[in-house]
């Protein structure tokens, strides 16, 4: 296992001077929910401001390493990470670390699209409200607006900022929590596959924004559609049974995989 | 072309099935609406008995005398301070007031009858009216009280069986002896003969069947008890007799008594019980009930007032129905709404009755229940649901709050007298034991309710707050607690409207007690001995008078508004607090 | 072609690409044989066959068509990825290619009919010898397609340069031989032709293994690839 690993590493080392700086650096992470284990030595660089896909069949622990990088497994009873994982350079998985500052640098859009049962200026100001960010109602005004703009969402919502979250349409409500994510400026955005829930349109909607988001933010999106992967991401991580199995820039995945079972899962071949 | 056979062949045997497939989805739904007819036809049956038995509780027949308050009778000392007050004889104040409407009763056994119109206890009532208001002494002031419960009953024409009939002749009466004798120059009395006659006769025949029914048995049975019931054949055989004899005598007079109904001769200020009919249907003799008879002469302004209830079989007299009706008469008897049933604890006497006391004890005690139970039970369920780790301990405690739900509330009261009262020396009857007692009677349905509902909050919404950075407790308190909140209201007032309709725990910690005086509404109002709604109706359903009955449904119906207010307000505050997700 | 040992979830979607493989390699074979028939019209001088070369050739451009729709629907219809992309893509390069081919020795024919109206030329087993070599070439990048091997595809590429090789020399000898009779200068023409329409038929199989290349190893066949 770990010859395979150091192999993926050096995958990634060969992307070129003009490649941004590392932002995620895991190194043999492992989860394990009361004691079976789900995620095996996982090793990965990931670059920042740029879009990192993660695919892979259900239950290949994608998700899981992902919730790893925000600390979100600490919500769940009986899960253990092991391993190195640093954010900027700074252990994750430190003690003194405390998961609400994490959070904090490190937002997260899930599958479903959840705002809170607020309006959209609470939902969006919820964030900087708890953390302190603005310190004035006009300072708060101005987060909310730009939150929004960013999400492209101020647009259709700036003459309603006071109905429900709610009453969103799905793609607007995604669009919402991913203005959400932001309003608290992170560092690194993940999502859960965050266009499964939504018609064409809306992910398209949503994927442009993934893109323009790309120049600011480090975004790690997990998705079980090989073509948004190939369409919003520059790299793609293939999972398979808890183990990181290849890594490399999108169009040399969806092209010329490595590894059979990359290929065979990418041409829809999985046994 | 084997394909197309094998269809129709489905076919015909799905359209085989379809009838009967349809016939039982039919009977389903006719057995489902049977069903909620039924549950709504027994609603409406029960809901109709209540109100019919407790409509009248709320209204009151008094008497509305002028009372005049003798400086010498109220204020004995003489100074007009609260103590010389205190000590006035209230009581006399009100037999004189009486007695003034009906000078002619003088003997002491009537007198005693006259002033069982009112319960005595009126004169405390008197008294406080006058403290609140000295000025009064001395003064004629109309005072109004609530007359006794029985006669209420007869006023609303619900104690006896009662007829008015016309009259066509002149009347004259004129003294005979003791007596008086009543003459009609028509046949007014006639009906009532033939009424008395058949009732004799009827009674005489069923006298007859008894005896025969007894020596039969006597045929039967052998030595001793052969001869009782022979005996008992002979006694019934001689009345029936007797009766017979008596209608035969005098002429077909009848002579009126006890056993037989009442009729009354009435005509302005002046009432005459009969005491005997002559056959001919035009005289009749009788004695004064009330005023001066003994001189009238052809009077056309008259009528016949009939009691079907024989005097022996009611809990009022003659004297007492005449002093009534000439008091309603002379427009000294109101009807008004029941303020009693609302300003007045419990009372021995109904009319002065009322669930004052009930309310307020029941009012504290929720107060006791919705100050521990709720927060107790809410933050119990957050911990248990959002804190607790998963482990046996936590199981543990789960199943036994599951168990503590079905535990019989009797328990709970076994429980209140051993530890709130012998162990920590709580008073009894007090509402602050009963509040006790019932919050951790709805404690489980509390915790239970509201862990439901935060089960019932999304998984998404607390990744939600925490992925934005809020802690545990944010999460929780900012975004979940109010998701949940409409569950956890409707779930924790159906507890406490369990609590509000529960008898039997309060039964153990002596909330049953006979409690005239109301708890005061406040801290001090907590170890007053108080009881509450459901024990009130429980404790009026076993009173001795008739006038409780009404007073239980008035109760009952108290507490189904209370309780209909109480689900109110949870689907009120439900639809206020209801968000969707 | 089979260049997964799997078989795709999606049965169809397997099938497919099966048939666009199946119907590559008989265009391969077709094409082939309108090569030999060609070769031969014009090594034994017989002007009969033409007609059978032409005939061949129509269906050849029908299968192109055939190919060129099977893939357009593969790509809209089912989004190839990896290899199946690659596959497909090389596909609609050699069916090109193939069809070019099928052009070419359809050419060639035409100048076996020519050719009977002179006395034979003593080159001829010159080309007879370039047009074996070039038949080799095609066959052998037909077997690297269908097997889904590099092996015969890289020793086609390099087969090439012995193809031109071969082609230059019968270039100058013609030349020479044209020089010296003159009466030689109209039939040499048309071998000249022959030959020419040869070299291009080694190219275009050539073509064909650097496709066949890429389809198997998604890299270029180069000069290092040669040499290994």
């Amino acid at each position: 296992m770990p010859d395979n690993q150091s192999h993926i590493l050096d995958q990634n080392a060969g992307f070129g001077e003009t490649e941004p700086p590392i932002k995620v650096a895991a190194r043999d992470v492992c989860v394990a929910y009361d004691g079976k284990q789900a995620l095996n030595h996982v090793s990965i660089d990931i670059p920042d401001r740029s879009v990192t896909a993660f695919i892979g069949p259900s239950g290949c622990g994608k998700s899981t390493f992902l919730r790893c990088l925000n600390r979100m497994n600490d919500t769940i009873e009986g899960a253990r990470v092991t391993g190195s994982l640093k954010i900027d350079g700074a252990e994750v998985n430190d003690k003194s670390i405390d998961p609400v500052v994490l959070r904090a640098s490190v937002g997260m859009v899930f599958q479903k699209p959840n705002p809170f049962p607020k309006s959209i200026y609470d939902n969006v100001a919820y964030g900087p409200r708890i953390h302190g960010l603005a310190l004035s109602r006009n300072d708060l005004d101005g987060i909310v607006e730009s939150s929004l703009k960013k999400a492209g969402l101020w647009e259709e919502v700036a003459d309603r900022l006071n109905d429900p979250g709610t009453s969103l349409s799905g793609g607007q409500q995604q669009r919402l929590v991913i203005a959400r994510a932001i309003a608290i400026n992170p560092e690194v955005i993940l999502m859960d596959e965050p266009c499964s829930a939504l018609d064409p349109i809306a992910t398209a909607k949503i994927e442009e924004l993934i893109d323009e988001l790309r120049e600011n933010y480090c975004i790690i999106i997990v998705t079980h559609s090989m073509q948004q992967a190939a369409r919003v991401s520059q790299r793609t991580a293939f999972f398979h049974m808890g183990t990181l199995v290849e890594f490399g820039r999108t169009e040399d995945i969806f092209t010329n995989p490595r590894d059979p079972r990359t290929q065979d899962y990418i041409t829809g071949r999985f046994g | 072309m084997t394909d197309t056979s094998d269809t129709t062949s489905i076919r015909d045997a799905v359209s085989r099935q379809l009838p009967r497939r349809y016939r039982a989805e039919l009977r389903f739904r006719a057995a489902g609406l049977a069903a909620v007819a039924s549950a709504v036809g027994i609603l409406v049956i029960l809901l109709i008995s209540i109100l019919s038995q407790g409509l009248p509780a709320f209204t009151v027949n008094q008497l509305v005398l002028p009372v005049h308050l003798d400086r010498s009778v109220v204020d004995p000392e003489g100074d007009a301070s609260e103590a010389s007050l205190r000590r006035g004889a209230y009581s006399r104040v009100l037999q004189d007031a009486i007695r003034a409407e009906f000078p002619e009763v003088t003997a002491r056994r009537d007198l005693r009858n006259l002033f069982g119109l009112y319960t005595p206890l009126n004169a405390t009532r008197l008294m406080d009216d006058v403290l609140a208001d000295p000025s009064l002494v001395g003064e004629t002031y109309t005072f109004r009280m609530p007359i006794a419960d029985d006669l209420d009953l007869y006023l609303k024409g619900r104690l006896v069986e009662d007829r008015t009939l016309a009259t066509s002749g002149l009347l004259t009466i004129s003294a005979d002896g003791d007596a008086l004798a009543l003459n009609s120059s028509a046949p007014d009395f006639a009906s009532l003969v033939e009424d008395a006659v058949a009732t004799m006769r009827a009674e005489a025949t069923a006298l007859d069947a008894r005896a025969e029914r007894a020596r039969n048995l006597a045929a039967e049975l052998e030595g001793s008890d052969a001869e009782d019931a022979l005996y008992e054949a002979e006694r019934l055989s001689a009345q029936a007799q007797a009766l017979r004899e008596e209608l035969a005598e005098n002429d077909g007079r009848i002579e009126l008594n006890r056993d037989l109904p009442t009729i009354l001769v009435e005509l302005s200020g002046v009432a005459v019980r009969l005491t005997a009919l002559d056959a001919n249907g035009r005289s009749a003799s009788g004695e004064a009930m009330l005023g001066d008879a003994a001189d009238i002469s052809g009077a056309a302004d008259w009528t016949l007032y009939v009691i079907d209830t024989p005097e022996s079989r009611r809990r009022v007299s003659d004297q007492a129905i005449v002093w009534t009706r000439a008091l309603e008469a002379r427009g000294l008897v109101r009807t008004d709404f029941n303020t009693y049933l609302f300003s007045n604890a419990d009372s021995r006497e109904p009319e002065l009755a009322g669930v004052k006391g009930a309310l307020f004890g029941s009012i504290l005690t929720m107060l006791i229940v919705i100050c521990l139970s709720v927060p107790v039970g809410v933050f119990t369920a957050i911990y248990l649901e959002e804190y607790a780790p998963k482990n046996r301990l936590t199981d543990l405690i789960e199943v036994n709050i599951n168990n503590l739900a079905a535990v019989p509330s009797i328990v709970f009261g076994l429980l209140g007298l051993a530890v709130f009262i012998n162990a920590f020396g709580l008073p009894r009857s007090a509402p602050l034991v009963g509040g006790l007692v019932l919050s951790l009677m709805t404690l489980p349905t509390v915790i239970i309710a509201s862990r439901a509902a935060l089960k019932a909050v999304p998984q998404s919404i607390r990744q939600a707050a925490l992925a934005v950075g809020a802690s545990k407790t944010q999460s929780v308190f900012h975004h979940v607690l109010p998701l949940a909140a409409p569950g956890i209201l409707t779930g924790s007032i159906i507890g406490l409207a369990q609590a509000l309709g529960e008898t039997a725990p309060l039964l153990m910690i002596g909330m049953v007690a006979f409690i005239a005086d109301a708890p005061t509404l406040g801290l001090e109002g907590l170890t007053q001995p108080a009881t509450v709604m459901p024990v009130q109706v429980f404790l009026w359903s076993d009173g001795a008078e008739r006038a409780f009955e009404a007073r239980t449904a008035a109760a009952i119906l108290v507490l189904l508004a209370l309780m209909i207010g109480f689900n109110a307000l949870a689907i009120y505050l439900r639809r206020r607090f209801e968000r969707r997700w | 072609m089979a260049l997964s040992k799997t078989a795709h979830i999606v049965t169809a979607y397997g099938e497919e690409l099966d048939q666009l493989a199946d119907e590559l390699a008989r265009m391969g074979g077709m094409v082939e044989t309108q090569l030999e028939t060609a070769l031969a019209a014009i090594v034994r001088r017989d002007a009969s066959l033409v007609a059978g070369v032409r005939e061949r050739e129509k269906q050849v451009n029908a299968m192109q068509d055939d190919v060129e729709k099977r893939v357009l629907r593969l790509f809209a219809l089912r989004q190839p990825l990896a290899t199946d992309l690659r596959m497909t893509i090389s596909a609609l390069k050699i069916a090109s290619d193939l069809e070019r081919v099928g052009d070419l020795a359809k050419n060639i024919a035409y100048r076996a009919e020519d050719l009977a109206e002179y006395a034979p030329l003593s080159l001829l087993d010159q080309v007879e010898r370039l047009g074996a070599i070039v038949v080799k070439q095609l066959h052998e990048v037909l077997d690297a397609l269908s097997s889904a091997d590099v092996e015969p595809a890289i020793r086609v590429w390099r087969t090439d340069d012995e193809v031109d090789e071969r082609y230059n020399a019968l270039v100058r000898q013609m030349l020479m031989s044209m020089t010296e009779d003159p009466g030689q200068v109209e039939p040499g023409v048309h071998i000249l032709f022959v030959a020419k329409n040869l070299e291009r038929i080694g190219d275009h199989a050539t073509n064909v293994a650097e496709a066949v290349h890429f389809m198997v190893t998604a890299g270029p066949l180069e000069a290092d690839d040669a040499k290994s």
